[in-house]
C-alpha cells in the first residue's frame, strides 16, 4: 500500500513536473492576483485617508453657516473644494460623472439658522424668566433647511454614507456651536466662555503582542483572503488532471489493477498538497519581502509562521477534497474547469473573501458558515489579526479536516457506484 | 482456468442484453478468441471477466477464485490489455511501465530489470526514456502490451490488441504473445482481424448478440460450415452480411 502509494506520488510529481507551463500559471497567477489586489485595496484605502477627492460646492447662502461648512470639508483633508456658482451646472457635472459629489448649500442658511436658534435660546431663558422681552415678541415662522448632496450614480453606497455621515456630523457641529453663541449673546456676559468641543469621545482599544499593539494593515487583511483564495483554486487543475486520466485511459487501465480508489487519490492528494503549501509560502514571502518594494505594507509573520502553515495546510487538504470530487463527477475538462472556477468564486464570496459577512444579508452569513473558506479565513484571521494560539484555531482546522475526509469519502463511494453501471 | 455461468449483463437504461445467460469454459494455456460483429458483447464479456463492470446476473470465477470474493487476487493474478492506448503522453515509456507495474505490487531491481527487458523485446530500448506522447500508434500499442503483464499474469486479456498498427508491428506483439502463452499464460483476445485469429488462437467462440453462437477450434468450425474456407466465412454465413454499426 505505502509502495503504491509512493509510486502514485511520484507519477502524479512526473505529471505536474512535465508540464512547465502549468507551474509556472500555478504559482505565479496566485502571486499575480495577490500583488493586484493589494495594490488596488491598499490605494482605496488611501483615498479614503489621504488622496483628495475632488468635489463640487454650491454657496448660495454666502453666510457663516456656509463659510463653516466649506472650512470643515478643507480641514477633513478628504476633499479638493471647487466651488460653482450655478447648482443645475454642478448637478450636470455630477450627473454626467466628471465629479463624484456636489454640495448645495441653501440661500439664506446662516441668517435662517441664527434666527431659528436665537428664537428656541431666547424662548428657553425666558421660561427660567431670564429674558423677559423675547415672550413678547412674535415668533417667525422658520422652515427646516436641507442641504443638498448630488451625487454621480456610479458612486459606491461606502462613499455615499462616508459622506453623508461626515456632512451630518458636520452640520450637528454647526448647530451646536451656534446654540452655544446664542446662549452668550442672549445671556450677554462677553468673559463667559462654552467649550464647545466634544465631551465625550471614544479609544480603540487593539490586541497587544509583545507590549507591541497589533495593528492590522492592508497586508494583514489581504494575504490571508487572497491566499486561501489561490490555495482552493487548486480544484481547477487537479479535477482537469483526473477527467483528463479518464479519457486517456489511464484510469480504466488502474481499475483494473490491484490498487484502491483511496491510494490513487491519496497519490493526488500529497502532491497538491505539497503545490498549495508552496503557493502559501510564495505568497508569504510576496508580503514580507515584495510588498515593501512596491509601497505596500509589508506582512507581519514574526512568531505565527508554523501556526499560518498548519492553517494553510488543513485549507489544502480542504480545497484537494473539493478537487478530487469534483474530478470523480465531472466527464469533461469543459464540465470540470468552469464548474471549479465559478464554484471557488462563489465560495470565496460567501465565505466573506469579497465582503465581510457581517455585512451580508443574514440568510448570507448563515449559508457562511458552511463555507470552508469561511473556515479558512476566520482561522487565518485569528492567527493573523487576533493573536490566536494553536487552541484557538482547533475549531477552523476541525472542520476543514472533516471537509476533506467527508468529500473524499463521498468521491470514493461515487466511483464505487459508478463501476456498477 | 476459467468458468462462467449463466454470465448476463445489461445495462442500465437499456431493455436489451449486451451478454445473456452466458456459459464457457476456457481451459488453462488456451488461447481463446472471443470474435463477432461490433456490439456482439465481447468487450462486456472481458469487462466483466476484468472486474471492470459488474454482472447483472451469474457468476464466473478464474483459477478457482470467485469474482464476488476475490475481487483483489484476482486482479493479481489478471492482465488486461485495454483497447485504448490507456498510457499518460507526458511520461516516457519507462516511467508508465515502472508506475503500472508498482500498481501491481511489482518494485525495485526486479521490476526495473523486466521493463528494460521487455521494452528490448518489443522492438521499444532505445525508446524507453523517451516521451510516449512522440510515439507512433504501433509502438504506444506495444507499451500498452508491456505494461498490462509486469506482473506476470496467469491470465491475458486483450481486447483487440493489433487494431490500427502496421503489419510489422502487429507481427511482433503475436510472436510475443505465443512466446507467453508457451510459457503457461492463458490468453483470452478479442479481435475483427478473423485471419490473425484463425492462425493464433487454439479456440474460437463467435458471439452475436450476448450469445455464442459457436465454439471451438478454427478447423473445426471451418470444417462445420459447408463451403466455408477460412474463419472469415464461417463468421458470415453465422452472423450475417448486415451491417452492425452500433457498438
Amino acid at each position: 500500500m505505502i509502495h503504491k502509494l509512493w509510486a502514485s506520488v511520484h507519477k502524479e510529481f512526473r505529471l505536474l513536473s512535465r508540464d512547465l507551463g502549468g507551474i509556472l500559471i500555478l504559482f505565479l497567477m496566485p502571486l499575480a492576483l495577490l500583488i493586484t489586489i493589494t495594490l488596488i485595496q491598499d490605494s482605496s484605502f488611501k483615498a479614503v485617508n489621504s488622496i483628495k477627492i475632488p468635489i463640487l460646492l454650491v454657496d448660495l447662502d454666502k453666510g457663516s453657516v456656509s463659510q463653516s461648512i466649506a472650512e470643515g470639508l478643507a480641514s477633513s483633508e478628504s476633499f479638493d473644494i471647487i466651488t460653482s456658482s450655478s447648482e443645475e451646472n454642478a448637478k450636470k457635472l455630477v450627473f454626467q460623472g466628471d465629479y463624484q459629489l456636489a454640495i448645495v448649500i441653501p440661500e439664506r442658511l446662516s441668517e435662517d439658522l441664527n434666527t431659528k436658534v436665537q428664537e428656541n435660546v431666547a424662548g428657553m431663558l425666558a421660561s427660567f424668566g431670564l429674558e423677559e422681552d423675547t415672550l413678547k415678541a412674535p415668533k417667525q415662522a422658520v422652515k427646516t433647511r436641507e442641504v443638498t448632496l448630488y451625487f454621480d450614480p456610479a458612486t459606491q453606497g461606502s462613499f455615499k454614507n462616508q459622506v453623508k455621515t461626515g456632512v451630518d456630523k458636520l452640520i450637528s457641529m454647526i448647530e451646536i456651536q451656534s446654540i452655544y453663541k446664542a446662549f452668550q449673546n442672549e445671556i450677554g456676559e462677553e468673559e463667559t466662555t462654552f467649550d464647545s468641543e466634544p465631551f465625550i469621545r471614544y479609544k480603540e482599544v487593539v490586541p497587544v503582542q509583545d507590549e507591541k499593539e497589533m495593528i492590522p494593515n492592508s497586508a494583514q487583511h489581504n494575504v490571508p483572503a487572497w491566499a486561501l483564495f489561490a490555495i482552493f483554486f487548486i480544484i481547477v487543475p487537479l479535477s482537469i488532471n483526473m477527467v483528463k486520466e479518464k479519457h486517456q485511459g489511464t484510469f480504466i487501465r488502474l481499475r483494473t489493477q490491484p490498487v484502491s480508489y483511496a491510494t490513487v487519490l491519496g497519490g493526488k492528494t500529497l502532491v497538491y498538497l505539497a503545490v498549495c503549501l508552496i503557493q502559501f509560502a510564495l505568497m508569504v514571502l510576496v508580503g514580507v519581502f515584495v510588498f515593501p518594494l512596491l509601497d505596500l505594507p509589508s506582512l507581519d509573520v514574526s512568531g505565527r509562521i508554523s501556526m499560518l502553515f498548519v492553517m494553510a495546510f488543513f485549507s489544502g487538504l480542504a480545497a484537494i477534497g473539493l478537487g478530487l470530487l469534483l474530478g470523480t463527477v465531472a466527464k469533461t475538462q469543459e464540465q470540470a474547469a468552469p464548474f471549479g472556477a465559478t464554484f471557488v468564486v462563489i465560495l470565496a464570496a460567501i465565505g466573506g473573501v469579497w465582503v465581510p459577512v457581517f455585512i451580508m444579508p443574514k440568510f448570507m452569513q448563515t449559508l457562511s458558515h458552511i463555507s470552508p473558506m469561511n473556515w479558512g479565513l476566520n482561522g487565518f484571521y485569528d492567527v493573523f489579526l487576533r493573536n490566536a494560539s494553536f487552541i484557538n484555531i482547533i475549531p477552523e482546522i476541525s472542520l476543514l479536516c472533516l471537509f476533506f475526509l467527508l468529500t473524499t469519502l463521498i468521491a470514493i463511494l461515487y466511483n464505487e457506484k459508478k463501476q456498477a453501471v | 482456468m476459467i468458468t462462467i455461468n449463466q454470465l448476463s449483463k445489461k445495462y442500465k437504461g437499456t431493455d436489451l442484453f449486451s451478454v445473456r445467460a452466458l456459459d464457457l469454459q476456457i481451459q488453462e494455456g488456451e488461447i481463446f478468441g472471443l470474435l463477432g460483429p461490433n456490439g456482439a458483447g465481447k468487450t462486456t464479456l472481458i469487462s466483466m471477466l476484468s472486474s471492470l463492470i459488474k454482472p447483472t446476473s451469474g457468476s464466473f470465477t478464474i483459477a478457482q477464485l470467485n469474482f464476488k470474493d476475490h475481487k483483489n487476487q484476482l486482479k493479481q493474478i489478471l492482465g488486461i490489455v485495454p483497447q485504448e492506448y490507456a498510457l499518460y503522453p507526458e511520461l516516457t515509456a519507462y516511467e508508465n511501465l515502472h508506475y503500472f507495474g508498482s500498481m501491481y505490487g511489482c518494485k525495485g531491481d526486479r521490476l526495473k530489470l523486466d521493463i528494460l527487458r521487455e521494452l528490448d523485446v518489443l522492438g521499444l530500448g532505445a525508446f524507453a526514456h523517451k516521451s510516449v506522447r512522440t510515439f507512433s500508434g504501433g509502438m504506444k500499442r506495444r507499451v500498452n502490451l508491456i505494461a498490462s503483464m509486469l506482473h506476470h499474469p496467469k491470465v491475458l486479456f486483450l481486447d483487440e490488441p493489433t487494431v490500427g498498427v502496421d503489419v510489422q508491428s502487429k507481427n511482433v506483439i503475436i510472436e510475443h504473445l505465443q512466446k507467453l502463452n508457451a510459457q503457461g499464460t492463458t490468453i483470452i483476445y478479442t479481435s475483427h482481424h478473423l485471419n490473425e485469429a484463425e492462425h493464433f488462437c487454439t479456440r474460437v467462440a463467435i458471439i452475436d448478440r450476448g450469445v455464442i453462437v459457436a465454439k471451438g477450434t478454427p478447423k473445426t468450425l471451418i470444417a462445420s460450415q459447408e463451403n466455408a474456407r477460412n474463419l472469415e466465412d464461417v463468421f458470415l454465413s453465422l452472423t450475417g452480411k448486415a451491417l452492425r454499426d452500433d457498438t
